[in-house]
């Protein structure tokens, strides 16, 4: 590619990702209430979100090959864990995270 | 002076709240940077493209278009479905970012997943305010994308430390902002519904492409259980 070719596909790149997060906002905000279907939607969506976050995470882990999803297992279930009894955020996401390095590092 | 103290407290509020990005984004960010210069590019290539389209896994999958042949609507259509988990991230935030002014513009431009994550699931404490403080958490999460993409594109394969599994710091912090929300909440039917729908697809569709039907399919059954599933939300509130 040239230069401007280049640029040219970065800027595709980036006018894509703000097409898709402007959208809403452009469709939906200004003077009109927002429709109660779509309140509706932002008030579902989150808790479905995160969830879709968390499997988006783990897409790449095989079941049946390697370590068969054991180091994410535990680190998961340690993190959860470390959350229910303190509930306090940096806490449990830095004890999954160390758990998950020893994990993979020594053990597996 | 009045404006400069509410800024930092916002700051000050918004802080904490990014660090498991700031060990995220530094680390993904090097990777990344580390990634566009093995790949042949010099280092102001991963920072600029950090900074104008700031959305990491389209960014991996750019390094890929700019070495190959030059084909602007395939690409454009890819980036359009790589990002298109955004359009949700909207709809959910369309209520928390009313009426903030010009910072609205920044924080759309910056919604992220993991930004979206934070500003949609923090409580903001008391006497801080909310729009300085989504404006900060987004500020900061770019900044920290954007100063170590340039970093791993300047340092290049100089870096050996074994960070091996240090990008589940990401996975963690879903987890953990999942079960804040499952944790709050007394019906999980969303949440079962955006665990069950990814899983299936996942198995159906493979790593690669399943994220969109996976959004069809949440939208579809929110649609379609809208009757037992909206008496249970909090009314007014997104979370």
């Amino acid at each position: 590619m040239t230069l401007s070719q280049q640029t040219f596909t970065v800027g595709l790149c980036a006018l894509a990702t703000m097409l898709t997060r402007f959208l809403p906002f452009l469709l939906f905000s200004g003077k009109k209430p927002t429709p109660r279907y779509v309140a509706y939607l932002g008030s579902a969506l989150p808790a479905a979100i995160f969830a879709m976050l968390v499997v988006y995470c783990l897409r790449n882990v095989s079941l049946f090959t390697g370590s068969h999803g054991l180091p994410e297992a535990i680190a998961i279930a340690l993190t959860a864990g470390l959350h229910l009894w303190k509930r306090q955020m940096l806490l449990s996401i830095a004890g999954g995270t160390v758990c998950y390095m020893l994990l993979i590092q020594l053990v597996f | 002076m009045e404006s400069l103290s509410v800024r930092r407290k916002a700051l000050a509020a918004a802080f904490p709240q990014t660090i498991p990005i700031l060990t995220g984004f530094g680390f993904l960010g090097l990777t990344y940077g580390v990634y566009m210069n093995l790949s042949g590019f010099p280092f102001w290539y991963p920072m600029l493209m950090a900074l104008v389209i700031f959305g990491g896994s389209l960014e991996f999958v750019a390094v890929e278009l700019l070495l190959s042949p030059f084909a602007p609507v395939t690409y454009f259509c890819m980036g359009l479905m790589i990002q298109a988990r955004h359009l949700f991230y909207g709809i959910a935030m369309l209520d928390k970012y009313k009426g903030l002014g010009w910072k609205k513009l920044y924080l759309i431009f910056g919604l992220c997943d993991e930004t979206f994550s934070i500003n949609c699931s923090a409580t903001v404490p008391q006497g801080v305010d909310a729009g300085w403080f989504y404006f900060f958490v987004t500020l900061l999460d770019q900044s920290y994308w954007v100063i170590s993409a340039a970093l791993g594109g300047l340092l290049g394969n100089l870096l050996t430390f074994n960070t091996q599994g240090l990008d589940f710091v990401m996975t963690a912090m879903f987890v953990v902002i999942l079960l804040e929300q499952l944790l709050k909440e007394d019906r999980h039917y969303t949440a079962l519904i955006g665990g069950g729908a990814s899983l299936l697809c996942l198995l159906l569709f493979g790593p690669d492409s399943f994220l969109i039907p996976t959004m069809v399919c949440v939208l579809g059954l929110l649609t379609l259980l809208r009757g037992p599933i909206e008496p249970t939300l909090k009314g007014g509130e997104t979370a």
